[in-house]
């Protein structure tokens, strides 16, 4: 007798009861989906559908449909000076620390990897330690510290320390990556003549590209998103970025409700195209550096 | 030339080549490699620190000179103060809510999706949209449709609901349970993305062996994929815990811990009673709390729950 797959040792009837469990399964990863998407979905709809009302229309009927539909909030905020400098600024930030943080990262983590010395670890830990320290703590001190470097209202005042809190994940992050780089390639790299410094920069960089997208990619995301520090060090209003912009103009338009929805939709649509052009990655090297 | 002397060829010079020791040369590339991250992590992130302590122990209001010594007056005026014990009380809340209601729901719901399906990526997509928006928007967002009569009651409503509408914003017992909704909203979809990956690391041989062995479906979860899936676990409820401990952003846009400091955090309450107020060192002591506090949550859950992932830095430092 040949003992087959399973499920063949059953009987004709458990088979049909299997397939309707799967369906019965399918059934609910479809309605759950639906459901979480709906939730997900919906906030970020009734935003973007309620900037093209006017607030009249808001406030006589919450929740409809727009007819007409009303482009004034949308054409108004997109040629206004202020909305683009946000963009303009915030864009700088996440430059600015992003390459500060891939630099000084991958130095640090490359040391950390590949060089063996005293106090090693202790180093990393120092470095560790900073995943535990906040922002939100050394925000008001930072404020003093910035003020005596002159860095006040000028975007190297957020950025610069944003890479400096930047650098724990960067390095836990790289450390691993380029450690599993096989030290032959080094021996091999040496025997040619190749300094550890000329190995780094034209063997170890390239071969960690993707380690090195994913620490981008979570800087430019966390820098873009930052709130409390730019809301700090940001008093001029010409060097706000975007998240205090978007704060900033429902404050003090908020009897306008449809013009805030139509600011604030706006200000959705660089993060979800960043998202969609970079989502391989961020999901990807979340999940990964968690792992790692 | 004298013969005998070992010398090279031209004159009586020997010439030697300059060679810096290796080990001297190893800390000169060394330094070039990390100095640059250790001074910038320096200067930025643990002076501060220092500074925020120094600071904590004078009344200062940021401007002028710091003369006004109280030693650990501020501490205790801090912890005196109900609204600020209150915020803390609120940040444990959170952090209770976040383990115990979110991580059922992300749980069963990364079970559940764990298989592969027709516009898998796409609702991946979706859910992971929230947390890439930024707090302020999530906030704006909700601040607009939880006002009364708004996008949220009127859903309510709409599915017959409607008794179950409260003042979400306006009533003191509802406000901070409001915010958790919110930081669910946002927060949840990277639970699941992180579970449905953490799912991948686990060979089907496991449950395919344990099904021919008559394991029913929840034994498979209970032996095979929660242990399995611990690691991830461990560092999704680390996250949780740290973030709702440092959380400013959310709140402070939609209700700046109010009304009635009903819904402050130990953030919020630092940034509204030391930086609004230009009462720098009292707003400093009040980080160092806030540190203490999340540094020491971290080394116990470090300590105790993630012992067998990561032999970690900080568990190496407590030991």
């Amino acid at each position: 007798m040949t003992v087959g797959v399973v499920g063949t040792r059953r009987g004709r009837r458990s088979e049909s009861r299997e397939n309707a469990g799967r369906f019965f399964q399918q059934f609910w990863v479809y309605v759950v989906c639906v459901v979480l998407g709906a939730i997900t979905i919906v906030p970020l709809l009734y935003v973007v559908l309620g900037g093209f009302r006017n607030t009249g229309q808001i406030a006589a009927h919450p929740v409809a449909w727009p007819h007409p539909w009303i482009t004034h909030n949308y054409t108004s905020i997109a040629t206004s000076g202020a909305f683009w400098r946000q963009i303009g600024n915030s864009a700088i930030i996440a430059a600015i620390a992003t390459a500060v943080i891939v630099t000084l990262g991958s130095c640090a983590a490359y040391a950390l990897s590949r060089y063996d010395f005293r106090g090693r670890e202790l180093l990393y830990t120092v470095f560790t330690l900073g995943l535990l320290l906040p922002l939100t703590v050394a925000v008001l001190p930072l404020y003093i510290e910035l003020r005596q470097f002159h860095i006040l209202d000028s975007p190297l005042g957020v950025a610069l320390p944003e890479a400096a809190f930047g650098l724990p994940v960067t390095v836990i992050i790289l450390r691993p990556f380029m450690r599993a780089i096989p030290s032959d390639l080094e021996d091999a790299a040496a025997i040619d003549g190749c300094s550890k410094i000329a190995f780094f920069w034209r063997i170890l960089v390239p071969l960690s590209r993707p380690a090195l997208t994913t620490v981008s990619v979570l800087a430019v995301v966390t820098s873009w998103n930052a709130f409390l520090l730019p809301l700090i060090v940001l008093n001029n209003a010409n060097e706000w970025t975007l998240p205090l912009g978007v704060a900033s103009y429902q404050g003090e338009y908020a009897q306008d409700t449809a013009a805030i929805l139509a600011y604030t939709a706006l200000s959705m649509v660089p993060a979800l195209l960043f998202f969609l052009a970079a989502e391989r990655k961020i999901v990807g090297g979340l999940s990964g550096a968690i792992k790692g | 030339m004298t013969e005998g002397t070992p010398t090279t060829t031209i004159g009586r010079r020997r010439l030697r080549p300059i060679v810096v020791s290796t080990q001297r040369r190893k800390w000169l590339e060394l330094s070039l490699f990390v100095l640059p991250a250790l001074v910038f992590y320096l200067a930025f992130v643990l002076y501060p620190l220092v500074q925020a302590v120094h600071y904590s122990l004078f009344n200062w209001s940021g401007l002028g000179p710091i003369t006004d010594f109280v030693g650990f007056g501020n501490y205790h005026d801090a912890f005196t103060d109900p609204d600020f014990t209150g915020a803390i009380k609120h940040n444990f809340i959170l952090v209770g809510l976040s383990l115990v209601v979110q991580f059922p729901i992300v749980l069963s719901v990364a079970l559940l999706l764990d298989r592969p399906f027709r516009g898998r990526r796409f609702a991946r997509l979706v859910f992971f949209a929230p947390y890439v928006l930024s707090e302020a928007i999530t906030a704006v967002i909700w601040l607009l449709i939880l006002q009364p009569d708004g996008l949220v009651d009127r859903t309510f409503q709409s599915v017959g609901l409607g008794g179950a509408v409260q003042l979400w914003l306006a009533d003191l017992n509802v406000v901070l349970f409001t915010m958790f909704v919110v930081i669910t909203w946002k927060y949840i979809g990277f639970g699941i993305i992180l579970f449905l990956a953490g799912l991948q690391g686990i060979p089907q041989e496991l449950n395919e062996a344990a099904a021919i062995d008559g394991a029913g479906a929840l034994q498979k979860i209970r032996f095979i994929t929660l242990p399995l899936l611990g690691p991830t676990i461990r560092i999704w409820g680390f996250l949780a815990i740290i973030g709702s401990l440092q959380l400013f952003d959310l709140v402070w846009i939609i209700t700046q811990g109010g009304p009635a400091e009903r819904s402050n955090t130990m953030a919020t309450y630092m940034f509204s009673n030391g930086f609004v107020r230009y009462e720098f060192g009292y707003g400093c002591a009040v980080a160092v709390i806030l540190f203490a506090i999340s540094f020491v949550c971290a080394l116990v859950y470090q300590r105790f729950v993630m012992r067998r992932d990561t032999r970690g830095a900080l568990t190496r430092m407590a030991a």
